[in-house]
């Protein structure tokens, strides 16, 4: 029950697979239906890199042998994590994945070389776990959009420049577009491609 | 006189809340496209369930794939906790997931419910589970899927307006009373369920989040909290819900949906909340309907409960 | 006084003490063994077995016996059993032309390589009770003597037989072979390939689609097929277990074939040639191949460049509507409440007739009023 325990093992998925999942289920459902806030994971695991604890809890929950993730070069230890844990392949292909792990850096695909659905299955989307520095501290930003009541302030940091201009034109998309999840440790904020994102600073 | 049932002891012989963990996965998936597109119906891989088709297997595999054991379940069909089908879903999750269950609307963190959203308002955190027979509010003008679809991705509305306006030039109104389409978040028109349009102001700007099920459909749909939901209407002819000469029978509501009992051969008849819930909470706080006394009102507030 | 259905688990609970009573029947007369429902009614257990989309006759005999011999009850109880099984491999595909033929007959030729086989057929019995079979115990058991000579090891089926002189579509796997669709796993989008189409109508309810068949046949629908063959026998299931990386016979399974040889004038870039419509059925299940064949052939339709006009010939029409537990369940869904929603109807109903009403009188004392002075002397 408590993943938080010591004695964590280099590698090992959740604590209980069936009910571990299910909460981690419940916060990314949270975190995407009230986008901008921000839900901290119960366990604490240790992945191989890239993968912080956070984006492998949410991959372990929602990841399986019907769903590509994408996680850039480098990462063969990841992948033969998730392939052991989840049975997902992970695939070189950008547009073929259903989930990426991006870090927010310049220099990683853009949003727009994800699937972003069709028009008459706009489900189709890939959904985008961005591993930040932090959930706050960084540039101000402001939501608006469903799950979101009037407006909410947030501040993630460390995603590189023009990573919020992509955001502003995935939302331009709707109904097609990808979602985000951002993840810092394993702390998640949920960005689905409903809300509008605007500089707080420079636009208002 | 509420009841509240503690964590019975789960069925073992199943996996935590009946479905395997695969099949969570794909529905949880399939519910976080629905929560990030508001109102379109995401299509999922539907399982077959130990219950009948129609009679809430979406609904059940929402739940399902959303409950946990720390959660407490209330489920209601049209607007009661008592009512049969009700009863054996409560005792299908209480079995195989081991929840806590109430007839509480404030207690509960999930209500599976089908056919009304209860009156008393939801709460944040909390989740409703609509069991939707048939998530395609185009589906009686157009019955082929393929089409439909093409008039979602395209936002083309007209058949429906036409057919909403049709009822306008011919009964002075929309004749539509339940399944009333709604807009959600201004792009897709949306099936409601069987809701009677009373309840369509409560889906827009909730404060909990609202998951459908459409099992035989094929279909999941969200609508997340504090989302914009708006019944079709037109500037000249403005939505409105159903009204009652009389308050209800039982607690002197007069702002709650009512359900029409036949009481003698003779016509007589009473209406009482349909939200059987709202209804005993308002009871309890001393509120008397005009007929609670009567034989008839003791009967559907005593000797139907046990 | 009626008060709207409300009950308790007590009163759930009784119904199933008075299903299970009622089950039993009358306690004088012995009760049924799975093993006589599986050996006796074959016919019955081969029905639920296609339905529920399971091959297994055990579990359709105990299916049976447990829903009174409803097969649509039956076919439930299967296919919800069957959504918890695990997923072990998928078989390598089945031969049929390496069947253990039982009965194999063909309409389109006299006589052909392997023969006509008639084998259990109800085809030539007149249709007149045997009364002794009521009597139960004591009859003599059937005395069926061996043929003389075995059958011909070697069956060709009659379309690969058409295909070789080039007469027949050719029927190959689509580019690189994919894994068949599943639509138990997965949600069906619309045009349906062929696969999807194949899958849906062998689990489909025997009678929707044999009256969908029959209306082709009728005139709702462009085909005349002839039944190149039909053939009943046992065929072997291999599997490929990943850590040996060879075939391994898992067992038997008796299946039912049926291969429609349906006419087509060619297009503009096809040569004329005979089409096939395919059906396939666990255990002896006749009816349901043949039915199955000819929607199959009917649903062709759209990659032949046929117009798609009547329902046999429209997928979305027979896939949707051919699944009987689905169909049953939401028929059957019309016993649950529905009085809030009916609620709104009454009270619909009602004032638009108040409204009415008050329109005639309006328009009544309208009218009356420029008269009144020549109706005055009435």
């Amino acid at each position: 029950m408590d993943g938080t325990s010591a004695g964590l093992t280099l590698g090992r998925g959740f604590a209980d697979p069936v009910l571990g999942a299910q909460r981690c289920f419940r916060n990314i459902l949270a975190a995407l239906s009230e986008p901008g806030t921000v839900h901290v994971l119960d366990e604490d695991i240790a992945a191989p890199a890239p993968l912080s604890s956070g984006a492998a809890q949410t991959l372990l929950t929602l990841s399986d042998y019907e769903t590509p993730i994408w996680l850039g070069a480098g990462a063969e230890a990841a992948a033969g994590y998730l392939r052991f844990h989840s049975g997902a392949p992970v695939v070189a292909d950008v547009g073929a994945a259903r989930f990426a792990v991006l870090r927010g850096e310049a220099g990683e695909p853009p949003l727009d070389a994800f699937d972003p659905g069709d028009e008459r299955y706009p489900d189709k989307s890939a959904t985008v776990i961005v591993q930040c520095a932090a959930l706050e501290g960084g540039e101000g930003l402001t939501l608006a959009g469903p799950g979101i009541k009037g407006q909410r302030r947030v501040a993630p940091a460390g995603v590189h420049d023009g990573f919020w201009d992509e955001v502003a034109a995935n939302h331009d998309r709707y109904p097609l577009g990808v979602d985000l999840i951002l993840v810092a440790g394993r702390s998640i904020m949920g960005l689905p491609r409903s809300t509008l994102v605007t500089r707080t600073e420079r636009r208002r | 006189m509420q009841k509240s049932v503690g964590p019975p002891k789960r069925d073992e012989a199943y996996n935590f809340a009946y479905l395997d963990e695969q099949t969570k996965r794909m529905v949880r998936r399939a519910l976080l496209k629905a929560v990030a597109v508001p109102g379109y119906q995401v299509p999922f891989g539907s399982r077959e369930m130990p219950l009948a088709r129609g009679w809430g297997t979406g609904g059940i595999q929402v739940t399902a794939s959303v409950i946990g054991p720390d959660d407490t379940l209330k489920v209601i069909d049209q607007g009661a906790d008592d009512t049969t089908n009700a009863v054996s879903i409560r005792r299908f999750f209480a079995r195989v997931a081991g929840v806590a269950t109430t007839e509480a609307t404030g207690e509960a963190s999930i209500i599976q419910t089908r056919h009304r959203i209860p009156e008393a308002p939801l709460r944040a955190g909390q989740i409703l589970v609509y069991q939707v027979p048939q998530p395609e509010p185009l589906r009686k003008l157009e019955p082929k899927e393929a089409e439909t679809r093409k008039m979602h991705a395209w936002g083309d509305y007209g058949l429906m307006h036409v057919r909403l306006y049709e009822d306008i030039a011919r009964f002075g109104r929309v004749a539509t009373t339940y399944s009333y389409p709604v807009l959600v978040n201004g792009r897709y028109v949306m099936s409601p369920s069987p809701i009677p349009k009373f309840d369509n102001p409560k889906l827009g700007m909730c404060a909990a989040l609202q998951l459908f099920g459409a099992g035989r459909e094929k279909r999941i749909y969200a609508i997340p909290p504090w989302t914009e939901v708006k019944s079709l209407d037109f500037d000249d002819h403005p939505f409105e819900v159903q009204t009652w000469d009389e308050p209800c029978a039982l607690c002197g509501a007069a702002d709650s949906y009512l359900d029409e009992v036949i009481t003698d051969d003779k016509g007589s008849r009473m209406f009482v909340c349909s939200d059987s819930h709202y209804c005993e909470e308002r009871r309890a706080a001393g509120h008397v309907g005009r007929l609670l006394g009567s034989e008839t009102g003791q009967k559907l507030t005593g000797g139907a409960k046990e | 006084m009626y008060v709207a259905v409300k009950g308790g688990e007590a009163a759930i609970l009784a119904t199933h003490d008075l299903v299970a009573e009622t089950r039993r029947g009358d306690p004088a007369v012995p009760e049924i063994g799975t093993e006589q429902i599986r050996e006796q009614l074959g016919l019955a257990v081969a029905r639920v077995m296609n339905e529920g989309s399971l091959a297994d006759s055990d579990l359709a005999a105990l299916a049976l016996k447990q829903a009174q011999g409803d097969a649509i009850e039956a076919a439930f109880l299967m296919r919800a059993y069957r959504t918890t099984l695990p997923r072990l491999g998928s078989s390598l595909p089945v031969d049929t032309s390496a069947m253990t033929v039982r009965r194999r007959v063909s309409a389109t030729y006299k006589d052909l390589p392997g023969g006509q086989i008639l084998g259990p057929t109800y085809d030539y019995t007149h249709r007149l009770f045997e009364f002794d079979l009521a009597g139960g115990e004591g009859r003599a058991p059937a005395n069926v003597t061996p043929a003389e000579q075995p059958l011909d090891p070697r069956m060709p089926r009659v379309p690969d037989l058409l295909g070789d002189e080039g007469l027949m579509e050719p029927e190959t796997p689509p580019n690189g072979d994919p894994k068949p669709f599943d639509l138990t796993r997965d949600p069906v989008e619309f045009p349906a390939e062929r696969d999807v189409r194949l899958q849906a109508l062998a689990r489909g309810d025997e009678g929707f689609l044999l009256g969908l068949a029959y209306s082709v046949q009728r005139g709702f629908g462009g085909n005349h097929p002839f039944a190149g063959e039909i053939r009943l026998g046992e065929v072997a299931v291999e599997i490929v277990p990943e850590e040996l990386g060879f075939a391994v016979d898992v067992g038997d399974l008796t299946l039912t074939e049926c291969q429609m040889v349906n006419q087509f004038k060619g297009s503009k870039d096809v040569a004329p040639q005979f089409t096939r419509g395919y059906g396939l059925a666990f255990g002896h299940a006749e009816r349901k191949a043949m039915a199955m064949s000819i929607v199959d052939r009917a649903l062709k339709g759209r990659e032949l460049g046929e117009a798609a006009t009547y329902p046999a010939q429209q997928d979305e029409f027979v896939l949707y509507h051919s699944d009987n537990v689905e169909a049953a369940g939401f028929v059957e869904h019309l016993k649950l409440p529905h009085y809030v929603d009916f609620q709104g109807e009454l009270e619909l109903l009602r004032r638009l007739r108040k409204e009415l009403e008050a329109r005639i009188r309006r328009e009544q004392d309208e009218a009356s009023r420029p008269t009144a002075n020549a109706k005055a002397g009435d």
